[in-house]
């Protein structure tokens, strides 16, 4: 559980996150597009997946008992490339292909040209549904593989993200737990602008989901809630994690216009030295 | 047509789906809240352990469909064709075809057979959206026999497969042969090719055994499967005839007379012409009243036949 981790485990999370963030201006730049807002707001919670909650074996990728992670929000999907080649499932000079004609790192994530990809995703409103299929699948089996599907906010205007949500709780699926990363925006503005989606727990928990809300930036919560998950043994959990778009990068903060759009070689530059990148190593 | 014996395609296959669930023991069904009309509430209350009824979300059974069966399962699907290929288009697309899941939709109530229900259930569209699809296998069966093998046929192949069954009891026209890739000659002739799926084949054979009577030899081919469709049959039929017709319950924009028009336009161009419904919705009324007004009463087909013997010049 979250209390029992040791200051180094977090400290850890926090360093691996970080490279995860550089990667991800470094592919985004490479490619030319790509979603650097929701890659960034979504990198603590892979994090703590990947490197912490999850098992998973990079050396099976395909073992039948491991924990499912389908990312619904696909445009992330230079987050979870990044945090799979730092967890071992990809060769890290791989990154650079992102986007590019021929290369396993599709634009969004894609199940089947990459290990440990469990879904192919982009269209919303559908990752939610697979995973529920996936968390029927492994109970009928009684397997102890455990499914994790990461929402974005967008998404939750999305009919068919409800309808799965709906499905999860009538098969109380304690197999499955829903992570919103509610980092605020979409395409075009804040969600609160375009079609509000708050009092989005209230929602959750009308649904008949066991809901947490965090920080989504935060590994002591993040470990915390996913602990409590874990434990929850006779229903569906949803964690509404509250993040940061463009987290890290103090220009791609908190606004739309990073949620689809690659930075210029002079902003790459500057995010990673904000990431820490000393100035001498930052050139692209 | 008074003597051949019309049978339920949605019975034949239920009782199939049955039997593969003694067979596979892992294999799934799904269905969004019209079991008792598509049969699968056969399996629901042999295998109630297997069997999921999501209710009225036709979009997301496609998603849990592809989720359950990646990790080896054969899995099938059941709505109607409105909303299996219609409501839930992008769903089938991303989480089913793009996946190549192993799901098999099997749609009841294609076309206008649906009848009384009227235009918003009906579907003329569904077997062109589903044979864009990369992979997909689509399978339009004729009879309660080819029903029958097509739903153990579609189980061994892996992949993902759409079948469209009609809501109307057929007549019995084929032994139930059938081979995923092959077209079923079902008449043999010369004079005129006569390619049709589903429930136009039994209107086929009639019009054939018509035209033979003034000595007309008539090839029928029953082209069920429409994904992958036999290519070689159908050029066989353009040489050996010169002349082709087509009958589909499907809009002939984008069904089975676009596809062997275009086949036969790039191999061995010979005259087609096409039965099917009109770019128009449908609307309610008695279910073979209704082929009838949208242009495929077997008047119609004798007409188009006659058109395409005047044009070959096979008669005056």
């Amino acid at each position: 559980m979250a209390g029992s981790v040791p200051d180094e485990r977090i400290e850890s999370l926090q360093a691996t996150a970080l490279e995860i963030r550089r990667e991800v201006i470094r592919m985004i730049f490479a490619a030319g597009s790509g979603h650097p807002g929701g890659s960034l707001s979504v990198t603590d919670l892979l994090a703590a997946l990947l490197f912490e909650e999850l098992h998973v074996d990079p050396a099976r990728p395909e073992w039948p008992d491991r924990d499912r992670l389908v990312l619904s929000k696909g445009h992330a999907a230079p987050a979870l490339y990044a945090a799979l080649a730092l967890r071992g499932f990809l060769p890290r000079e791989e990154l650079r292909t992102l986007r590019k004609l021929g290369s396993r790192l599709q634009g969004h994530v894609d199940r089947g040209r990459l290990p440990y990809i469990e879904a192919s995703t982009g269209g919303v409103g559908q990752g939610v549904g697979m995973a529920v299929g996936m968390a029927l699948d492994l109970r009928l089996d009684r397997r102890p593989s455990r499914v994790y599907a990461i929402l974005g906010d967008g998404e939750c205007q999305a009919g068919g993200t409800w309808e799965a949500l709906m499905a999860g709780a009538h098969y109380r699926l304690a197999n499955l737990v829903v992570i919103l990363d509610r980092n605020g925006f979409e395409t075009d503005g804040s969600t609160e602008a375009i079609l509000g989606i708050e009092p989005i727990a209230d929602k959750f928990r009308a649904f008949g989901y066991a809901t947490i809300e965090i920080d989504g930036h935060d590994f002591r919560q993040i470990l915390g809630a996913l602990g409590t998950a874990r434990a929850t043994t006779d229903r569906s959990t949803a964690i509404v994690a509250r993040t940061v778009t463009g987290k890290g990068v103090s220009f791609m903060e908190n606004t739309h216009v990073w949620h689809g759009k690659a930075p210029s070689r002079a902003e790459a530059e500057r995010a990673l030295i904000e990431l820490g990148v000393p100035a001498a190593e930052a050139a692209l | 047509m008074g003597a051949v014996p019309r049978e339920s395609l949605r019975d034949a296959y239920g009782k199939a789906l049955v039997e593969l669930g003694e067979r596979d023991p892992r294999l799934l069904v799904f269905d969004a809240d019209l079991s008792g009309s598509t049969r699968t509430a056969l399996f629901g209350s042999r295998f109630p352990d297997r069997f999921f009824n999501v209710g009225a979300m036709e979009s997301t059974m496609m998603s849990m469909a592809a989720g359950a069966s990646l990790g080896g399962r054969t899995v099938y699907a059941s709505t109607f064709a409105v909303f299996a290929a219609g409501q839930a288009y992008n769903f089938v697309r991303q989480s089913v075809a793009y996946h190549h899941a192993n799901v098999k939709i099997v749609a009841t109530h294609g076309g206008l057979l649906v009848g009384a229900d009227g235009g918003t259930h009906q579907i003329g569209e569904d077997i062109g959206l589903m044979r864009g699809l990369p992979g997909m296998t689509v399978i339009v069966p004729a009879d309660a026999p080819t029903t029958r093998t097509v739903t153990f046929a579609v189980a061994e192949r892996t992949g993902p497969a759409y079948v469209r069954l009609t809501r109307e009891d057929l007549p019995t026209v084929t032994d139930g042969s059938f081979a995923v890739g092959h077209a079923n000659e079902l008449r043999a002739g010369s004079d005129l090719a006569i390619v049709a799926v589903g429930s136009l084949v039994g209107r086929a054979l009639e019009v054939a055994a018509e035209l033979a009577t003034v000595g007309v030899s008539s090839r029928v081919l029953d082209l069920a499967s429409v994904k992958p469709f036999d290519e070689p049959a159908l050029l066989r039929a353009a040489r050996d005839t010169g002349a082709i017709l087509v009958l589909e319950e499907h809009s002939v924009l984008t069904g089975i007379g676009a596809l062997v028009a275009a086949t036969t336009s790039e191999n061995y161009p010979v005259p087609v012409r096409r039965v099917g419904i009109p770019d128009l919705f449908g609307e309610s009324g008695d279910a073979w009243a209704l082929l009838d007004r949208y242009g495929m009463s077997a008047e119609r087909i004798r007409d188009e036949a006659w058109e395409l013997l005047k044009i070959r010049g096979k008669v005056q």
